[in-house]
């Protein structure tokens, strides 16, 4: 399958996940199209992370199809690892190697994944390091820096294997909050520079300066989806006005 | 990060010797004394002296199939270790029913099972003779089938005490479930696994009187036919006891010390 410039760069068509009897996401279907920045918020257990986690197969629909770049993300692990490739992803909880200084952090999949050499790609996470503030860093270990500094090495990490599309599951939740402008700064540069991303987050202002599109979810479903402003004044369903009223105080 | 301003530094109270003696680690100094009075009985005393002597002949042996046994223990427990925490069915249950199997038998049975019976089963539908596998190699078979279950414990709880986002972080950047478990698992698994390893080379090394069973000239061995002919049971076992306490004795005060180093130098 080749992907022509008018394919969505992700298209989801009637996702649904269980756990157990639990239905985690409910026929979700949605497309977003290269450049875009859209955000997912929504209610704690709503299925925002694990609609994002079934993006880059680190969960596996039940039903339903997820096409990324046009591959189709299936069991096949060649398949998978393509879709890998070109789909970064920061955790919550960061999840730096903690036996890795800052840099070995930002080269070893560069080495084992890209077969880049030592050099290469080293003169790759210098740069990036760069860009997310904080060259000094490179040869610290994961536990001395802050919560602010971890979560921007994870996102460079995350860009050394130069992916198309970036996902973000709650990339500032577990940090101080001093901290969590200087990586939405960070996120705010890349959406800047076109790059496609799915982002979890209840960071209003980030929705507002940087997205391009809001879905709410509610239930494993995408209640409704529109421009920030759109939905952020006028929503339309009872659950998204109740969550609003509730996160914009 | 918030600077703390003039605020006055509080020092810990300087402890009392109350605290040091509390603290001074009196069993070394109890079982050193021990072993101290042993060397000079040994020095002072010829029959002390010629039974020493004599136990000491086994002590390489000891600390040879010890040595082999433990990083062929080591290879096999973290290949079984691995597929105890496989993803794959049949890799998993192989190993779990291997594991259960050997954890459900005494040690003592398993030697003479593995010696007498498995080793030659082997060896027969492999068209060698009965007698090809020394006594030793069938020994340090035994020890290394035994502690590789043993050790695949230590490797799966290591891994499974990594958490599941290290994994997925590795899966995300595109890295193989093996690359992972590679460069980004195995390695914190490993520093946090160094106690528990550290452990079964000494248990390993106590086991090793075992295979005096077999008649492997190690130093209970040794022991066992020096006092079948001279019957000096007390001064014989005493010293057998000194070697085993002396040697488990550094070896925990080795391990104690690189632990302490791979923490330092992470
Ligand atoms: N591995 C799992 N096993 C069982 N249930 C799960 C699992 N992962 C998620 N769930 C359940 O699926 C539902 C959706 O989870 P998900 O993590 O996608 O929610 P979320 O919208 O990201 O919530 P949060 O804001 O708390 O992160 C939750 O009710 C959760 O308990
Ligand atoms: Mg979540």
């Amino acid at each position: 399958m080749v992907a022509t410039s008018a394919d969505p760069m992700i298209r989801i068509e009637n996702v649904s996940k269980f756990y157990g009897h639990f239905r985690a996401l409910d026929q979700v279907s949605l497309d977003v199209q290269a450049g875009e920045v859209l955000m997912i918020v929504g209610p704690s257990g709503s299925g925002k992370s694990t609609l994002l986690r079934c993006i880059n197969h680190l969960e596996v629909p039940d039903a339903g199809r997820i096409v990324v770049d046009g591959i189709l993300v299936d069991n096949d692990e060649k398949h998978i690892n393509a879709v890998r490739a070109e789909v970064g992803m920061v955790f919550q909880r960061f999840e730096l190697f903690p036996h890795l200084t800052v840099i070995e952090n930002i080269c070893l999949a560069q080495q084992k994944v890209r077969r880049r050499s030592r050099a290469e790609s080293q003169t790759i996470a210098r740069t990036l390091l760069e860009k997310v503030g904080i060259p000094e860093q490179a040869q610290k270990y994961p536990e001395q820096l802050s919560g602010g500094q971890q979560q921007r090495v994870a996102i460079a990490r995350a860009l050394a294997m130069q992916p198309k599309i970036m996902l973000f599951d709650e990339p500032t939740s577990a940090l101080d909050p001093e901290m969590i402008k200087e990586v939405l700064d960070v996120m705010l540069a890349l959406a800047h520079e076109g790059m496609t991303m799915v982002v979890v987050s209840h960071e209003m202002g980030f929705a507002r300066n940087a997205a391009h599109r809001v879905a709410f979810m509610d239930q494993g479903r995408i209640v409704e989806q529109g421009p920030p402003d759109k939905i952020f004044s006028t929503p339309q369903h009872d659950r998204t006005q109740l969550f609003l009223s509730r996160i914009l105080h | 990060m918030a600077v703390d301003h003039e605020r006055p530094e509080i020092q810990p109270r300087p402890r009392d010797l109350r605290a040091h003696l509390n603290e001074f680690p009196w069993w070394l100094l109890i079982i050193l004394s021990v072993i101290g009075y042993m060397v000079v009985r040994i020095i002072v005393d010829p029959i002390y002296r010629n039974i020493f002597n004599t136990i000491l002949q086994g002590l390489s042996t000891t600390l040879y199939v010890t040595a082999v046994s433990f990083v062929f223990a080591l290879v096999f427990g973290l290949f079984l270790g691995l597929g105890r925490v496989s993803t794959n069915v049949i890799l998993r249950n192989l190993s779990i029913t291997y594991i259960e199997f050997i954890r459900g038998v005494p040690m003592l049975v398993l030697i003479f099972t593995i010696s007498y019976a498995v080793v030659p089963l082997l060896a027969r539908t492999f068209g060698l003779p009965n007698n090809a596998i020394s006594l030793t190699a069938r020994a340090i078979i035994a020890l290394v089938l035994i502690y590789g279950a043993y050790i695949a414990e230590v490797f799966r709880a290591g891994i499974e005490a990594i958490g599941r986002g290290q994994m997925e972080a590795g899966r995300s950047l595109g890295m193989s479930r093996w690359q992972t478990m590679l460069y980004v698992i195995l390695p914190q698994a490993t520093r946090n696994m160094l106690p528990a390893l550290g452990n079964d080379l000494i248990a390993l090394l106590k086991d090793t009187s075992l295979v005096s069973v077999l008649g492997v000239r190690e130093i209970t061995q040794v022991s066992r036919l020096s006092v079948s002919t001279s019957f000096r049971y007390e001064e014989t076992y005493f010293i057998l006891t000194l070697f085993y306490l002396s040697m488990t004795l550094i070896l925990s005060l080795l391990l104690q010390w690189i632990q302490r180093r791979a923490k330092i130098k992470r």
